[in-house]
């Protein structure tokens, strides 16, 4: 017991209250720190543990519905849920993928797939697993909300599209903001993942159809759970908007042109008021309302016949003889074609070079023609003259005034311009002197010239209308909320409203001659319609020279004539007037019985409003009034019961009703094989397409002509 | 010779002091587990006062000379379990750190803290009157460096933390020179370096990065101490009120009966509350270290010394963590955190403290 207790040591006292005063100064230090978090700080922290525990769950806006012109129901919303996971919200992640890919009805490999691209980004932010889900995956995350906590659901308002790529180029679709769209101060209300109008309406008037998003404050805890709700935003949907389209002319010209390539357009061309708008093919933009699937996106951009470009307004191709029609107001009113006379033997001579007449073909000829026999029976050699005697300034200029070579300013986007050749055209681009030899392929609308479907049937049904043009649009201008007027007037620039004077007399020459051309005495008297006064002219345009047709063994679709016509009804001071386009269609007479369905089709349709005998909508569908099968009995009543009732056969939720045009996908193109003739886009100059137009000017010039 | 023990110097008032302070912890405790799966803990962790309330009776009784007859024995006891445990203790959450009896698992590096405190007071007293030579100093950061080492190895950090300030006591207390003192600072410097290297695991490196830049990470390891800021600094000066943290109820602070638990009484009681639980450990400390300037003799003064110093280092770590001036280490708040190891080696400490008291007026 001699060891430790028996020291009488003591520390000293010093020590001892140096220790005491260290202890206090450790416990001022914690206190001061407390100072400056809890009283200094205690405002920012406060916003810290609010932004913590209250998550803004976004209630996204549905965008505005569209309607046609009688008020008919276009473009709808659904109600759609998307499934999301949070890897960070997950116990195991591995483990559950199982179980999430039985709920969801996914592969575990696809599944996996989907995480492994995704791998790269922050462990918190949300990865879409799968769109439109079923209310029975809906129920299955509601119920293993414990078990997987990773998975999050997002309600939201779907694009819902007529069924079969119904006016899809007019509608355009919705899909996510791109990155450089948000650069642009248009955008500027747009978050990276929101949905946008990428085409057509959609595109145009985004800003009008566009709802504004709301949210829900939503207090959580650490993993996500919902505790309780503070408060919400409201959402404030978009405007619905009403288009000039007519249903009933929309869906003759989409039967009309059917499985063919090319467009259809059908105007009112008192007011510019757009009826009908086809392309084809066309494509489903309800693929776009959920994320497009690549094999999908592949197909539309490779396929060589173009089904995401609207025609209507992009494709610029020459116009062929429909031209003979701008031409010979020209020659009119220049005071050259009253006295001209020809007589045509099947072709003329010009500048040391042959020009054949396309009658030639027939080993016939035209005989003695003057300008209306010209217009009717569109003698080549008629215009080969007038071309000469007019020039290309003069042609080109009247060319210009109704409108060719410029945008019309319809309002949608991406409209081309299409090309009207001049002499300061060829130099400007080519810094060539023009060849008088040109001025005589252009007077049967070859050569260079190039115009949309939009701009000819502009500038025809312009000249029909004594020389009034309208700017065609697709949305009625007092359908657009004042706010946004002054925002559109310089939206879509072009050639407008304009006043081209044309004498009386000369208006009535062309607009009988054009009458003409739908009798037994014109080129198109197939097309005849009984007991409506139906007048236009047809277009067979070249797509390749004939040198090269016979060497390719000339029996190939792709090489056929572009086949044009461009109708209006009545003859002077026309109600509709319609394009029609068929891409290959060879021969210009069968584009106008396709053009003649839509003219009926509005005829019947006024005829009958007039004598009261059916309201537009009733009993209609948009698959034609001759629909298969009362909707009643369709296969899913219950759904079709919640669209209105004249379209229930638009959508794809209204299953079994029949597509559109049967055989739309069958048409046969090759792989490689390219569309001639056309330019999708306008192509930058260079040698080979410089030689290209060479080779089609020679081939205008020696080859047959066009009618 | 038996000494008189009489309950009139029993300290009354330092138990007054810790039982309020152990009030205000199942307070706490029942609020930070209301919402979670560890609900009840509250109760649990009255049982463990019960009980160490009892054990501190106990220890109140036995004279502190016979502990210190002993604690060579207790010493060499503490290397052989802290040996077992690496060997053959329990794995959780990737450390080896308890021993389990029949159904009793211990922490051995809990009690291991008071033998330390008996043994470096025992030392340090038979050196009484001498100056330190380097052999002395040498000895004694031996005898505290093994099972620290040990514990290390475990890993745990934090608790091989505590055993330093019962070293740097010792040697205070024992009369170091200011010039070894000085050489040991500067030689503590340059060790860090190695240290850096070779000892800290990643984890525990990643810990202390994550202190001085906690925004860089704030879904990893400088989550917790952003969580903590915001649970403290958003109570304010008054508190959010018992059970309605936001951070604390909404799991988004990280334990917040453990280690965090003053962070979720910051953020329930405010600048207030926390400045009132300082106050009780301050006049704990004051209490203890009045106790050991009245101790019988220098062993007694040594053992109360450690003790506080013990508890002033573990609360300067752990309230500095959670106000974001010390780095994460994973130290208990004594008489605050959840867990039965801390609150019975707090009590056993504080019945050590007892019957020092009580033999004070031996003499």
């Amino acid at each position: 017991m001699a060891s430790s207790h028996h020291s009488d040591e003591k520390i000293p006292a010093i020590k001892l209250t140096a220790v005491q005063y260290l202890v206090a100064l450790v416990l001022v230090i914690l206190l001061s720190g407390l100072w400056r978090l809890q009283v200094l700080g205690a405002q920012s922290y406060r916003a810290l543990a609010q932004a913590n525990r209250v998550r803004k769950v976004p209630i996204l806006g549905a965008r505005g519905k569209i309607y046609d012109r009688d008020g008919r129901l276009i473009v709808d919303n659904y109600p759609s849920v998307t499934c999301f996971l949070v890897p960070e919200q997950a116990h195991d992640l591995k483990a559950d993928l199982p179980l999430i890919a039985r709920g969801l009805h996914l592969d575990v490999e696809q599944l996996q797939n989907t995480l492994y691209h995704f791998r790269h980004q922050p462990k918190y932010q949300p990865i879409p697993l799968k769109e439109d889900i079923t209310p029975d995956e809906l129920a299955f995350i509601a119920a293993h909300g414990n078990e997987l906590p990773e998975l999050e659901t997002i309600d939201e308002q779907r694009r819902l599209y007529p069924s079969n790529g119904f006016a899809a180029h007019l509608i355009g679709y919705v899909g996510e903001v791109s990155e450089e769209m948000l650069d642009d101060p248009r955008y500027a209300f747009y978050q990276p993942g929101d949905m946008v109008g990428r085409s057509g309406i959609e595109e145009a008037y985004d800003p009008i159809l566009r709802g504004q998003d709301g949210s829900r404050d939503v207090i959580v805890d650490s993993h996500g759970r919902e505790l309780g709700v503070l408060g919400t935003e409201p959402t404030v949907p978009g405007t619905p908007l009403k288009l000039t389209i007519d249903l009933d002319v929309q869906e003759a010209a989409e039967k009309a042109l059917g499985p063919r390539s090319g467009a259809i357009v059908a105007i009112d061309p008192r007011t510019g008021e757009v009826l009908a708008m086809v392309s084809h093919p066309t494509f489903d933009p309800n693929d776009f309302a959920t994320r497009i699937h690549r094999d999908a996106w592949n197909k539309l951009i490779t396929d060589p016949d173009h089904p995401l470009l609207n025609k209507a307004i992009q494709a610029q191709l020459a116009p062929g003889s429909t031209f003979k029609i701008i031409e010979a107001i020209a020659g009119l009113q220049e005071g050259i074609a009253q006295a001209l006379t020809v007589d045509c033997h099947g072709g003329a001579t010009f500048y040391g070079r042959y020009f054949k007449c396309w009658i030639s073909a027939r080993h016939q000829s035209h005989g003695i023609t003057d300008i209306s026999k010209g217009i009717y029976q569109s003698c080549d050699v008629y215009f080969y003259t007038l071309a000469e005697k007019l020039g290309i300034g003069k042609i080109a200029e009247w060319a210009h005034k109704f409108g060719l070579g410029e945008k019309t300013g319809i309002d949608l986007p991406n409209e081309a311009a299409g090309i009207m050749p001049s002499e300061d055209w060829k130099m400007r681009n080519y810094h060539q002197k023009w060849f008088a030899g040109e001025t005589i392929s252009v007077g049967i609308g070859q050569g260079a010239t190039a115009v949309t479907p939009i701009q000819l049937v502009r500038a025809i049904a312009g000249i029909a209308s004594g020389g009034v043009l309208k700017r065609p649009h697709v949305v009625f201008p007092d359908e657009i909320p004042p706010a946004y007027r002054e925002y559109y007037k310089e939206q879509f620039p072009g050639s407008g409203d304009k006043i081209v004077p044309i004498d009386p007399a000369n208006w009535e020459i062309v607009t009988d001659a054009m009458a003409q051309v739908t009798t037994f005495a014109g080129t198109a008297g197939f097309a005849h319609l009984n007991g409506i006064d139906f007048a236009g002219k047809t277009g067979t345009a070249q797509t390749v020279s004939n040198e090269y047709k016979k060497n390719a063994g000339g029996g190939s679709v792709k090489l056929r004539d572009n086949a044009w016509f461009v109708g209006v009804s009545p003859r002077r001071n026309p109600e509709i007037a319609v394009v029609v386009l068929w891409e290959n269609g060879a021969e210009g007479y069968l584009s106008a019985r396709l053009a003649a369905q839509v003219i009926e089709a509005y005829v019947d349709k006024q005829r009958r409003m007039d004598n009261n005998l059916h309201l537009p909508t009733e009993n209609r569908t948009a698959n034609g009034a001759a629909s298969s099968a009362p909707i009643a009995t369709r296969a899913q009543p219950e759904k079709s019961a919640q669209k209105p009732l004249e379209m229930a056969g638009l959508w794809n939720a209204a299953a079994g009703s029949p597509s559109l045009y049967p055989g739309a996908h069958e048409i046969p193109y090759g792989p490689g094989t390219v569309l001639r003739g056309a330019r999708f886009p306008l192509p930058a100059f260079d040698a080979s397409s410089m030689r290209q137009r060479k080779t089609r000017r020679k081939a205008a010039a020696s080859g047959s002509g066009m009618r | 010779m038996r000494r008189l023990i009489s309950f009139r110097d029993f300290d009354w008032v330092l138990l007054g002091f810790v039982l309020l302070l152990s009030v205000v912890s199942v307070l706490e405790i029942y609020s930070a587990t209301l919402h979670t799966k560890f609900i009840h803990f509250d109760q649990k962790q009255i049982l463990w006062l019960l009980g160490s309330l009892v054990c501190m009776f106990a220890f109140s009784f036995i004279d502190y000379h016979l502990l210190l007859d002993v604690a060579h024995w207790a010493y060499g006891f503490c290397i052989v379990a802290l040996l077992a445990v690496l060997l053959a203790g329990q794995r959780v959450l990737g450390a080896r750190r308890w021993i389990r009896l029949g159904s009793i698992h211990f922490q051995p590096s809990e009690w291991v803290k008071l033998v330390l405190i008996v043994a470096v007071a025992r030392y340090f007293s038979h050196l009484a009157g001498r100056n330190l030579g380097w052999g002395d100093i040498f000895k004694a950061m031996a005898m505290v460096g093994v099972p620290m080492l040990l514990v290390l190895k475990q890993p745990d950090l934090g608790t091989a933390l505590t055993y330093v300030p019962i070293l740097l006591c010792g040697l205070f207390l024992g009369g170091i020179s200011f010039k070894k003192a000085a050489i040991l600072v500067l030689a503590g410097g340059l060790a860090i370096i190695p240290v850096w290297h070779k000892v800290l695991k990643p984890y525990q490196k990643q810990r202390l990065v994550s202190f001085l830049q906690p925004d860089n990470d704030p879904r990893g390891s400088g989550y917790q101490i952003r969580q903590s800021l915001i649970a403290v600094g958003s109570g304010g000066i008054w508190g959010k009120g018992a059970t309605k943290g936001t951070q604390t109820q909404g799991d988004f602070l990280p334990i917040p009966y453990t280690d965090f638990i003053f962070a979720a009484f910051g953020e329930e009681h405010g600048f207030v509350g926390a400045a009132l639980v300082l106050l009780l450990y301050f006049l704990i400390l004051m209490r203890l270290i009045q106790n050991a300037q009245t101790a019988a003799d220098l062993p007694g003064t040594l053992i109360i010394m450690g003790v506080v110093a013990v508890l002033i280092f573990q609360i300067a770590v752990n309230v500095g963590m959670v106000i974001g001036l010390m780095p994460v280490t994973g130290i208990p708040l004594p008489l605050m955190s959840y867990g039965g190891s801390s609150v019975l080696f707090t009590f056993l400490a504080l019945g050590i403290v007892m019957n020092i008291r009580m033999g004070r007026f031996v003499n």
